[in-house]
């Protein structure tokens, strides 16, 4: 047995040590918090100038304080919480499923060159109509209840997870794939212990995108005759002429939409730690 | 006789990128517990050879035999290192290492596993990720992987190449004190002559473009071999005229 010196191996653990480090540091400081909330405070300091100036029509584009008062309004009498509560149900349930399809889709023509022929030149096409589009067909099919809405979202939500998925399978490492190879696996060990993992930064990068146009696919969805939901509620302020409504709404999308976002970042930079990339590199150095 | 390549051919065509021959009528016995060094000049075939005993390839003509029967993939008893080491960045050593025993179970790959990596030298790493890692261990944590398997053959191709000189010539040592250890065969492709006489039983230099087989010459030095010692420098120059010839 060859045993390999101990004054190479403590010197192999002090960079050990010294690259472990800055994994507890990965989550972004408080100052790197505080340094994303400057843009829009500057914003809002901007436009309450503006609006408070008389250089903006407060019909054309209302008061902050407006826009705060009408949202507190809904607040107090209940309704924001219910608006808020099912168009983030909606997200959520067309995400759910807009995932679940473009994983099963993703993974099989990623995978598989022959279900690539076979599926992938129809999913592109499909990928270049409009969302709107959608929205006569799926009234047709599902009614104006909810089915039709989450089936809406989830369009929007597949076609980025779809693509991440497949590109970022096709994409592994062809070295790594060997590795898989040499050993004997079997297409169920190399996707679990190879494909699935390698796969994972591209994957996560479809969610985020999916989980964007999800958000934005929710307003089309509440346009088919919804009576809930922030959707509805900026509809709502446009037909009865009230531009604060309509801001806060859109304030309101931008706020969701961050936090689902952070949510899924947190959870990517957990299943991601083991990445050596140019962002853990940039961790280090603020560590 | 245990490995036995015969009239081996590997001929890419043009949907493979550049239409071109790679190796023809290749042939080459490797006995058992032999270690084999592959030496030639950049595109004679050498890794192409290995990549084809290895099973990740297809021979275009000819065939390879272990212990008699023909290697049409990748087998338990062949086991490769690469020139990288090709870790999961995703998996620490020991789940690396581990990768090569799945079929097992989960107590007897912990058995193996820790036993290997007690060979490379490396237990205090078990828990490491690969980022962790110099090029050097991260190299060992490859062999340990390709090592835990237990394979009658192993195959190397150029797997020093990228350290530098002090760590080349420390793993040259820790590979051939496994090999004596261990008792497997060895085929091993390098560009470094010294590094090929030091280790080796045979080396086969190759040569053109396809490669073939174009000498063997058995290294009758005493082991321990040292790099300075007079016999080591003359193998070297003599493969170093050969290869020049070619």
């Amino acid at each position: 047995m060859t045993i390999i010196p101990a004054a190479e191996i403590a010197a192999v653990e002090t960079r050990a040590e010294a690259a472990a480090a800055p994994e507890s540091a990965r989550a972004p400081r408080q100052g790197a918090r505080w340094r994303g909330l400057m843009l829009p405070l500057a914003l809002a300091a901007a436009w309450f100038a503006l609006t408070e100036s008389g250089a903006v029509s407060s019909q054309i584009f209302p008061a902050p304080q407006a826009v705060l008062r009408d949202l507190w309004r809904l607040t107090a009498n209940g309704q924001l919480a219910g608006h808020i509560v099912i168009t983030t149900w909606r997200v959520a349930l067309g995400f759910a499923a807009g995932t679940l399809a473009a994983t099963a889709l993703g993974a099989a023509t990623g995978y598989s060159r022959r279900a690539r022929d076979l599926l992938d030149p129809t999913i592109q096409a499909l990928k270049a109509v409009p969302s709107l589009a959608w929205v006569p067909l799926f009234i047709l099919w599902f009614g104006i209840f909810e089915t039709s809405k989450i089936a809406l979202i989830a369009v929007g939500v597949f076609f980025p997870v779809y693509l991440n998925l497949m590109t970022g399978l096709q994409g592994v490492d062809r070295r790594l794939v060997e590795v898989g190879l040499v050993n004997n696996f079997g297409p169920f060990d190399l996707i679990r212990h190879i494909l699935a993992p390698a796969t994972l930064p591209s994957y996560f990068t479809g969610l985020r995108a999916g989980l964007a146009l999800g958000w934005m696919f929710v307003i089309a969805a509440e346009l088919m005759g919804a009576s809930q939901g922030l959707g509805f509620l900026m509809i709502d302020g446009e037909m009865t002429g009230r531009p604060a409504i309509i801001v806060g709404s859109l304030i309101l999308f931008a706020i969701a939409g961050k936090i689902s976002d952070a949510f899924l970042v947190a959870v990517g930079r957990r299943v991601l730690s083991w990445q050596d990339d140019f962002a853990a590199l940039q961790d280090k150095e603020r560590a | 006789m245990i490995l036995e390549i015969s009239r081996l051919g590997k001929r890419y065509d043009e949907a493979q990128g550049v239409g071109h021959d790679a190796l023809r009528g290749v042939d080459l016995s490797v006995g058992s517990h032999e270690f084999v060094s592959l030496v030639g000049t950049s595109g004679c075939g050498k890794s192409t050879l290995l990549r084809i005993v290895s099973g990740l390839e297809r021979p275009s003509d000819g065939f390879i035999r272990l212990d008699r029967r023909p290697v049409g993939g990748p087998t338990a008893d062949v086991a490769m290192v690469f020139q990288d080491p090709r870790l999961m960045p995703w998996l620490s050593v020991r789940d690396n290492v581990r990768l090569a025993l799945l079929k097992l179970k989960r107590d007897e790959q912990d058995a193996r596993i820790d036993a290997a990596l007690a060979k490379v030298g490396l237990s205090a790493f078990a828990a490491a990720l690969p980022r962790q890692l110099s090029g050097g261990t991260a190299q060992r944590v490859a062999l340990a992987r390709a090592l835990v398997r237990k394979p009658s053959v192993l195959l190397l191709d150029e797997p020093f190449s990228a350290l530098d000189s002090f760590m080349r010539m420390k793993l040259q040592d820790h590979l051939s004190g496994l090999w004596q250890d261990e008792k497997f065969t060895v085929l091993f492709v390098t560009h470094d002559v010294e590094e090929a006489v030091i280790l080796s039983d045979r080396v086969v230099v190759m040569r053109g473009a396809p490669g073939r087989v174009d000498r063997e010459l058995p290294i009758d030095l005493p082991r321990p071999r040292v790099r300075t010692s007079a016999g080591v420098q003359a193998f070297s120059e003599e493969i170093i005229r050969a290869l020049h010839l070619s």
